[in-house]
Parts: structure tokens; sequence; C-alpha cells
């Protein structure tokens, strides 16, 4: 005579039966809270996004393009982003070519060719004491430094209150966040790979580039578009560097470097200042403005997060 | 750091031909230039704060640092006003972001199954992809007259450090789940397991054994949480009360000035001060105070991670 064996005792069942059939009502209250703080967290995400996107339908509805293409205004019916898009991006575009170059440079030293000194442990300890260094601090360092010492180079017309001194100081900001998640990719290539390199004599900056870069590159890559995504909606360095809050006016026919020497807002200083403006219109100008900035940097990070997914590899 | 590969391959030994060698010095050169580009920032941010506020305090009456408020047109400089705004806005968004952001580390690292993890960790990592000005606009918008207003019925400015702290609070929820749950995960699976060997259930391995054993990067997570809350400007600057002054106050259903909202607002010069003597330079002397506030916060939490690497080799 046989008994009647469940065929695949589920995990619950066995948990039931070890517990003298009891059922743990506690922790599972204690595992439903726990849930809903994560919950909490999407809830305030969709409510953001929602009440976002119900206020700037109907401008960017109306306007459609429009909003995208007009310079700024004194009349929030005309009022555009256009000079606050193309100023993030040509901001974003020196983090681009400054900071990561010098970023990932600093990362490759320190990963691969220092030594455990106390120097470098000091540079090691700096960075990430850099990395918690306010935004808005950064932003004194480059009213200090960009605009006023340096301010025949980044702007001898605009007081220094240029695209080079807003793109400087980014770039000085981004750049500890940059190093910090290089060296980590970096760190995750195993040595196994360095010692193949190795075994038939390559040199050390043969073994990086040949090797370690290749293997480390989705997880740079990957902390590249974070770490521009973090560049472009920054605001509150700008304001001390000098991001036009009020009305700007850009004259046609400058060169590369006058327009750069030129006087500049962004995105995110545009949507600063109309969030101060009083009126219904203007609060709705800002939703729209914040749409635009949400879809970019929305974008862009889960670009990150699905090649993130993608090129993970486990050693 | 990479020190501990580095003297046992030395390559150099086997370089081979001069050309090859030079070409080898000169990158590392570069390379390591670049390294110490960070710590010339380092200096400079000290330079340019200590030179600044240090210059600025010689040219302001010292009693002019302790009054009934925030007022830098009228040579008001009450540092405390804004130290006890920073203090407000930060507790709050602590208040906030502690038990959401530790929840949300414990229930990841502890209960949920890797298909919930993959699809509620982008959430997180979304809501720190949110600019600080949204989140602004958010607390203005919604928060304040949604939430605060319909709460506390007696007060109806359309500023109040509520709505700013709640706000900088959400923001910090992901910096505080990321840095908690990468503690949790550095505890050992063998203590977990030996817990269960003894039959212990799922929460109280998670709250008696996995908590404590992560318990100096949780505290971590909290101080890192507190510095970037203290240091966080857009929200505050939005939200708080953009006026550029402020009396003295502890009410958080007030508006005011925070440290950082101060300084955006003598560098947008919302207070017609822009450039102007006295009250413009007081921004460098905020911020140098900034600063240092942020920086011992950073130091600490750093102390406390270290002791969690240490502890679990």
């Amino acid at each position: 005579m046989t008994r009647a064996v469940p065929l695949a005792p589920t995990r619950g069942t066995i948990d039931l039966v070890l517990r003298g059939r009891r059922h743990d009502v506690r922790g599972r209250l204690f595992q439903a809270a726990l849930l809903l703080t994560l919950l909490a967290s999407l809830g305030v995400l969709l409510v953001l996004l929602w009440t976002t996107w119900s206020e700037a339908a109907p401008v960017l509805a109306e306007r459609g393009l429009d909003f995208v293409t007009s310079d700024t205004s004194s009349l929030s019916s005309r009022a555009g982003v256009h000079q606050g898009l193309i100023g993030s991006l040509i901001l974003v575009a020196f983090v681009a070519v400054i900071a990561i170059p010098l970023g990932v440079a600093a990362a490759i030293y320190l990963q691969e060719y220092a030594h455990d000194t106390r120097v470098n442990r000091l540079l090691i300890t700096n960075i990430r004491n850099l990395a918690g260094v306010p935004s808005i601090v950064y932003g004194i360092l480059g009213l200090v430094v960009f605009v006023q010492a340096m301010r025949g180079v980044t702007g001898p017309d605009s007081y220094g209150r240029s695209f080079i001194s807003g793109g400087l100081t980014l770039s000085v900001l981004v750049m500890p966040i940059v190093i910090l998640i290089s060296m980590e990719a970096l760190r995750a290539v195993p040595s196994s790979i360095r010692e193949a390199a190795y075994g038939v004599g390559a040199t050390r900056w043969e073994v990086v580039r040949s090797h370690v870069l290749p293997y480390a590159a989705p997880g740079i890559f990957t902390g590249m578009i974070l770490a521009l995504a973090r560049a472009f909606g920054e605001t509150a360095p700008l304001l001390l560097v000098g991001a036009v809050t009020g009305y700007l006016n850009t004259p046609g026919g400058r060169g590369l470097f006058e327009t750069l020497q030129g006087q500049y807002t962004s995105l995110p200083t545009l949507i600063f200042s109309w969030a101060r403006q009083p009126g219904e219109d203007w609060r709705a100008n800002t939703a729209a403005a914040i749409a635009v900035l949400l879809v970019a940097i929305l974008a862009v990070n889960a670009l990150a997060i699905v090649l993130r997914n993608r090129y993970e590899r486990k050693w | 750091m990479g020190g501990g590969r580095g003297l046992s391959h030395q390559p150099d030994l086997f370089a081979g031909s001069p050309g090859r060698r030079r070409k080898e010095r000169a990158v590392r050169a570069l390379l390591s230039s670049a390294a110490f580009v960070s710590l010339a920032v380092s200096v400079a941010i000290v330079l340019a704060l200590f030179g600044q506020a240090v210059s600025w305090l010689t040219r302001v009456d010292l009693g002019e640092l302790w009054g009934d408020g925030w007022f830098p047109r009228q040579g008001g400089f009450d540092v405390l006003t804004l130290v006890l705004g920073t203090l407000l806005v930060a507790g709050i968004a602590m208040l906030v972001a502690a038990p959401l952001g530790l929840g949300a580390a414990i229930y990841l690292s502890e209960f949920a199954t890797p298909r919930v993890r993959r699809v509620l960790k982008p959430v997180l990592e979304t809501l720190a992809g949110i600019p600080s000005v949204v989140l602004g606009y958010f607390a203005l918008t919604v928060i304040q007259p949604e939430l605060v207003q319909r709460l506390f019925t007696t007060r109806t400015g359309a500023f109040s450090f509520l709505a700013a702290g709640i706000a900088v609070g959400i923001l910090t929820v992901p910096l505080v789940a990321s840095v908690a749950e990468d503690a949790l995960f550095a505890v050992p699976g063998a203590l977990r397991e030996a817990a269960y060997g003894i039959g212990a259930r799922r929460a109280t391995v998670a709250i008696r054994v996995a908590f404590p054993a992560a318990i100096s990067g949780i505290v971590a997570s909290l101080i890192l949480g507190l510095s970037r809350a203290v240091g966080e400007t857009m929200v505050v600057a939005i939200a708080a009360g953009a006026t550029g002054q402020a009396l003295r106050t502890f009410n958080p259903l007030d508006g005011g000035q925070t440290m950082t909202g101060a300084i955006s607002s003598l560098a947008i010069g919302s207070d017609q001060v822009k450039g102007s003597g006295l009250a413009f330079g007081s921004l460098y002397f905020i911020g140098l105070v900034l600063f240092v506030v942020t920086f011992a916060l950073n130091v600490a939490s750093e102390r406390f991670v270290r002791r969690v690497r240490g502890a679990h080799r």
C-alpha cells in the first residue's frame, strides 16, 4: 500500500510542514510592507510622469514643433526651448570631449598601472570625496576659476559667463563619477585575461588596449551614458557660472569659438526660470519643457539599462 | 585598486625594443597626469572657497553673522537661519528616504526573486536619473498644494520646507537604496544559511542576521543620503522659498532659505544684489560651510563602508 505523496512538493508546502502547518503571517506582512516601500517609489515616479504629461500635453499639442524651435521670449505663448536644448547639447559635448577621456585615462592609470602606494590611495580617496561634493560647490569653483580668473579665455565679452565656463564646470563635476564607474568596469575584468596577454609578451599598455579595454568597454560605455545624462540634467552649478535665466539673445553669424565664448542657457536652466514665473500658462510651458527634458533623459537611461542587461557578463 | 595585481606581473623585464619602451613610458605619463587632474581640482576647490570666504569675512562686520534672519541685501547674514533651514529640509528628507530606501534595499536583496528584481530595480534607477529641477517643480506644483496644504489647512503659503524636504527625500531614495543593497549583498550567504539551518524564518534572517551584519554599510548609506540632501539645491531653490531672504524659523510649514538655496539666490540675483559688494561675497562663505559639512559626512560614511569590507573578507 503506497501513501499518497504529492509528486512535486513545492517549497511552500515543505516550509509549511516544517513549521508545523502554521502560516508565517507576520513574515508575510513584513515582506508586504517592504514591497510597499518599493511600490511607493514607483507610485511617486508614475504620479510625477503623469502630472507632467497631463499639463504638458496641451502645450505640446497646440504648439507642436514650434515649441522646440522657438527661442526664449517674454511671452509665454511664444517662448520655446530651442536655445536651451542646443545649449544643453553643447554643454554635454564639452563633457564628452573633456571629462570622459580624462576620466577613463585616470581610471586606467589607477586600476591598471598604479601600485598600492600612499599617493595612489590618496588619489582614490580624493576622487571618492569629489564625487560627493555638492554640485553647487562645483558651481562656486567654476565661478572663481573659469568665470573670474580665466575671463580672458572663457569669454571677454560675456564677462566669462559663457559656454566654455559652463562646459568646463560640468566636466569637472562629472569627471570623478566617470573615473569611479570606469574603475569598476576595469576591475570586473578577470586577471586571467591580462595574464594571457602578458604571457605572449605584450607590454602593459598593449594589454590594456587590446585585452582589458575591449572587455571593460560595455561597462564603461554604460557609465558614460549615465554621466552624460547627469550633465544634461544638472542645473545648480550652471546658475553660478552664469547660465541665463531670463531672455537670451543669440546673435547669428558668429564663428564657433565666438559662440562658445558667448552667453548661454540650458534646458534645465530654462525650466528653473520658467518654474519661478507666476501664472498658469508659464506653468504649462514649464511642464512642456520638463516633458522634453524627461524624454531625452529617460530615453538615454533606458538605453543604458538595456545595454547593461545585454552585455553584462559573469566571469 | 589594481595594486594587488601590480607587482606580481612585471612585464617591463620583457619590454623589448627601446621604441616600444618609449611609447610605454609616454602612455604611462599621460595616464598618470590624467589621474592627478582630480587632485588639482580638489586643491582648486579648497583654495577658491577658503580664499574668497576669508576675504569676505575680513570685510564683513562679524556681529552681522548673528541676527534674526538672512537678509543679505540689508547686511543681515544670520548663518544660523540657513543652517536651521538646511537641517529641516535634510531631516524631513531622511524621514522619507530612510524607510523607503532601506525597505527597498532589504526587499531587493532578501526577498525579491531574480525576475521581480529585474522589473523593480530599474524603477529606482529611473528615479535616480530624474533631474532635481524636475522634482523641484513637482514639489511646488503637486506636493505643496496637494499634500502639504491639504494636511495642514491653517497655512497656505506657496512654499514650505516640508514640501521641499519630501521632494529631496524622494531624490535621495535611490542613493540610500543602492548603497544599502550593496552592503546587504556583501553579507556572506553562509551566515543566512546558518540561520535557516536552525529553523529561522525569512523575515527573521533578514532582520536579525542580514541587517545587523550589514549595519555599517546601512549607516553609511544613511550618512551619504544625508550629505546628498544637505547639498541638494534645485528643489530647495524652487519649492522652499525663492525670495533670497528669510526670517529665522524652525517651522517646517514655513518657507525659507537653506544654505544651497541662499547660494543659488545670490548667484542669480533674485534679490537684486548681483555682483555688488558684501551680499554676493557671502555665497563663498556659505559655500565653504556647505563644503565642510558634506565633506565631513562623506568621510564618515567612507569609514563605515570600509568597516563592512573589512568584516566580511
